[in-house]
């Protein structure tokens, strides 16, 4: 992905890195005011996107599924926001048609797994405690490291069900077409504006648990104004995987009807 | 807290361009839109850095402000508050002008 780079003269570049593309390298001897730095060292020009690699490796994963006609979607949401619930209720409405797979994120047991076990889709389990500094998120190589246990070619929708972290799940892209950001009423109104970059990177925002709302004080206009401020023009659903509200309008969105 | 996985990012692609020669400091842009804590990621370098080449280089953190640009009207607004509003005509017609940075810039190599 291209990203945009400011220089303190105002000019602005976009630099879209492939993985091989590093031979455009420049190194020079400082000149001019560059405060702070040691005059006469020597500077390297890198321009290299800090998570170039991941960024690679998530663009193989989506040629991967793109290439057998798969819609790959994260869904990323706080702990207890109920994608797993949503989940459940989803496999249980499409009852196999179209095929999903998931790849389930969990920091360090199989417990949403085995929720979703059982309901005709096969599960592909990530614990990502096994990573180094990595236990708040997917990236795309773990999510790399169990794809090919799924059944792909006999698949037409991944899943990816993100570790519960309104932060760090925004910053990695995965190889996903789309992503949906579930929310619980119980969150409270002011999220949006908390975790601005988590909920402009949702191309759907599912405000679960709705059959809720009547024993809350949270004001929901509230909560779709500080979603319109962060993210104009947001899609939302309304559900509830408890009561079924709303399932079958995420299932469409899920399987790109 | 994923500013220790960046921060082994980071040192990835500046042990490689430095091919090993000694490494006085390491510039990255960090745009206000990416999720990233500039005095944790300072603190998460020292940690990454340990007992590698790299260790003593320092990370120089320039931060870029988000901004937007208006489609509307063309005014450049830049965002005190994640509020995604040109601040000229009110319009939510914009694109990200700034803010959405996360890249090495260059190496300051040692004197030899």
């Amino acid at each position: 992905m291209g990203r945009f780079h400011h220089h303190a003269d105002g000019t602005v570049h976009v630099h879209d890195h492939d993985h091989d593309d590093h031979d455009h390298e420049h190194e020079h001897r400082d000149v001019g005011d560059h405060s702070g730095y040691e005059t006469g060292a020597l500077r390297v020009d890198v321009l290299e996107a800090i998570l170039g690699e991941n960024d690679h490796t998530a663009a193989a994963n989506r040629r991967d599924l793109s290439e057998r006609g798969i819609r790959a979607v994260n869904v990323m949401s706080s702990p207890g926001a109920g994608k797993t619930a949503l989940l459940q209720a989803v496999l249980t409405r499409l009852d196999g048609a179209p095929r999903i797979g998931i790849v389930e994120g969990d920091i360090e047991t199989p417990l949403d797994a085995e929720r979703l076990a059982g309901l005709g889709a096969p599960v592909a389990l990530v614990n990502t405690a096994n990573g180094f500094g990595g236990e708040c998120h997917l990236d795309a190589s773990m999510v790399r490291s169990v794809l090919h246990d799924l059944p792909l070619d006999d698949l037409d929708v991944v899943v990816i069900e993100n570790v519960g972290n309104l932060v760090c799940p925004a910053e990695f892209d995965v190889g996903e077409d789309a992503r949906a950001l579930v929310y619980s009423v119980t969150e409270g109104e002011d999220k949006p504006l908390k975790y601005p970059v988590m909920f402009r990177a949702a191309d759907v925002v599912v405000v679960n648990k709705v059959d809720l709302l009547p024993h809350l004080d949270v004001d929901m206009a509230a909560f779709r104004a500080n979603l319109e401020a962060v993210h104009p023009g947001a899609h939302v659903i309304e559900a509830s995987a408890k009561t079924g509200i709303g399932v079958d309008a995420f299932c469409d969105w899920l399987v790109g009807r | 807290m994923h500013e220790l996985s960046i921060c082994h990012a980071i040192s990835g692609i500046a042990a490689r361009h430095a091919a090993g020669r000694p490494v006085a400091r390491v510039c990255v842009d960090i745009g206000g839109l990416r999720q990233v804590v500039p005095p944790a990621l300072v603190s998460c370098w020292e940690i990454a850095v340990q007992d590698t080449p790299l260790q003593g280089a320092v990370l120089d953190v320039n931060h870029i402000p988000a901004a937007i640009d208006c489609r509307t009207c063309g005014h450049h607004t830049v965002l005190e508050h994640p509020v995604f509003r040109c601040e000229r005509c009110r319009g939510t017609d914009t694109t990200v002008a700034g803010g959405d940075e996360l890249i090495i810039t260059s190496l300051v190599l040692q004197e030899a």
